[in-house]
């Protein structure tokens, strides 16, 4: 696992360089702007356990960080990615105890005791989920930066189906919803691909649940 | 986002407490909202007391025949309830017809009931909003009204109200069940639970500070043929231009709401005489006084067409 000390030339090493000589720009005038008193103050911490991917995490964190950025940040599982950070676009889309949730609109404190799976906690390379298989295979993705949330998504969709929870375009509210493309569309629309692999991601996930939509 | 403390509480009463004893305390539950405002810094609170754990996550049948739905009871969950969807059907419609599915799945029906405008102007902080800086002005009178309200509205905001859950809840007769910081319960109607805008736009709701949503009940299940119908910019995941919300009896006589229109769920009980005449009476009735920018005039023949597509779809 990568760790902040790792000197590897990684494209998210350059990023991270860039965002820093951005940042030296922003920070006089912070320091600026704030009470000299508020800046020399430490933000609030608090303690938090959870489990992300079958590992025990305890951490203290302040209390501001997103569940998104501390596995991003702390955790160092960047497979989880940072859109609009707005819960506008997917692709922090995570699983908690089960259920698909916007990494960057919840604080990490919030999450204690919870289970968490992100994209490095449904398969690996050398043994894949079948959702990323079917991925691979059908091509639902272009420059992939959408696909980690896109496929955390299409999974939980699938067992959403099952579990019998209605959707929109769902005809009949009384039966049990079907694998159709239509249900698989509508499910989906929380997670934006802007190059446009949607046809292709409605694919794999009629493959993966077995059905001809 | 301005730094905060955190605590999470166990009872309705200990997060009311809570609140009477920091200064700068707000509740979150979901989250979907409140986080989203402050990273923004439109909200900036200086400790959150997580309600979130709370046991109001249920469902319950009232003594009355009706439902009592927990304050903390998500969004999914409740549009997924069995009773709900064979005897509130236009409730688990409007849910759906919300949000994407993972918001769905963080958002509670308190919060719901509790989100703030989506006005362009009220996010945007460089520009003037009387419901984000009180006695700043109005961009939205005069800027891009598009999405604005025109009915309700006042000088000093034009803002609607942006849940659907609400709209439905407004035609099903739901009220709204709170604790204050004394441990002193009361009910409101959703008729009654949003404040118009008046000079005072920065107040969304009747709730007084520190005053907590335990609870939503629904009255005993009035049949009908139920339809909640959505029209926006994309086809999933954008908020209403306008919503209807319509229970038709048999007989004709029902209930029509509107979303999208005000700053809060629009329904006049005495334009509902009018079903039996058609849209085009009922949408009179309903949007009397209407106050239209030239860029949302359009919502009121909007509101017509919908209101006439549903009544054709009952008819079959």
């Amino acid at each position: 696992m990568q760790t902040p000390g790792d000197l590897d030339f990684s494209r998210r090493g350059v990023l991270a360089g860039g965002a820093s000589v951005a940042a030296v720009t922003v920070v006089p005038t912070r320091a600026s702007a704030a009470p000299t008193k508020a800046a020399a103050a430490p933000p609030p911490t608090a303690k938090v356990a959870f489990e992300v991917n079958g590992t025990s995490h305890a951490l203290e964190l302040d209390t501001r960080t997103s569940l998104l950025d501390v596995l991003r940040e702390r955790l160092h599982l960047t497979g989880t990615k940072k859109g609009c950070d707005h819960g506008q676009c997917g692709a922090c889309t995570v699983i908690v105890d089960g259920r698909r949730i916007n990494s960057c609109l919840t604080l990490a404190v919030m999450h204690d005791g919870n289970k968490i799976t992100t994209i490095e906690g449904l398969g690996t390379p050398d043994k894949m989920h079948p959702m990323q298989d079917a991925f691979v295979e059908h091509d639902g993705y272009q420059c992939g930066y959408c696909t980690p949330g896109q496929i955390c998504s299409a999974v939980a969709v699938l067992e959403e189906i099952k579990a019998g929870i209605p959707s929109h375009v769902t005809a009949d509210l009384t039966k049990a919803p079907k694998v159709t493309a239509s249900e698989l569309r509508e499910r989906m629309s929380g997670n934006i691909c802007r190059c446009g692999a949607y046809s292709n991601i409605i694919d794999a996930m009629t493959d993966v649940a077995g059905v001809k939509a | 986002m301005k730094s905060f403390t955190y605590e999470r509480v166990a009872t309705p009463a200990a997060a009311t407490a809570a609140f009477a004893k920091t200064k700068g305390a707000r509740f979150i539950a979901g989250g979907t909202n409140l986080l989203d405002l402050m990273k923004l810094e439109i909200e900036t609170p200086a400790h959150l007391i997580d309600v979130s754990r709370l046991a109001l996550d249920k469902i319950e049948p009232t003594t009355d025949g009706g439902l009592r739905i927990g304050a903390m009871v998500r969004n999914t969950d409740l549009a997924a309830d069995v009773r709900v969807r064979r005897d509130y059907g236009l409730l688990s419609r409007a849910l759906v017809a919300g949000a994407s599915g993972q918001l769905r799945n963080k958002a509670t029906t308190a919060g719901n009931l509790l989100q703030r405008t989506r006005c362009p102007y009220f996010y945007d902080t460089n520009m003037p909003c009387n419901k984000r800086k009180p006695g700043s002005g109005c961009a939205a009178i005069g800027g891009f009204s598009r999405l604005h309200a025109v009915v309700g509205a006042s000088d000093a905001c034009i803002a609607t109200h942006p849940s659907d859950m609400a709209v439905a809840m407004r035609a099903l007769d739901a009220w709204v069940e709170t604790i204050d910081g004394a441990g002193k319960a009361r009910s409101v109607p959703v008729a009654d639970f949003y404040r118009a805008p008046g000079k005072t736009p920065h107040l969304d709701t009747v709730l007084a500070p520190g005053e907590l949503i335990t609870a939503v009940t629904l009255p005993k299940p009035v049949g009908g043929t139920q339809i909640y119908q959505k029209v926006r910019d994309r086809a999933s995941y954008a908020f209403a231009l306008i919503s209807v919300a319509a229970i038709v009896q048999k007989d004709g006589s029902g209930r029509v709401a509107l979303g999208g229109v005000g700053y809060k769920p629009w329904r006049i009980e005495a334009a509902e005489a009018e079903l039996p005449r058609g849209a085009k009476a009922v949408t009179a009735k309903l949007l009397a006084g209407a106050k239209p920018s030239h860029e949302n005039a359009y919502k009121l023949p909007l509101v017509e067409r919908t209101l006439a597509g549903v009544l054709a779809q009952v008819r079959g």
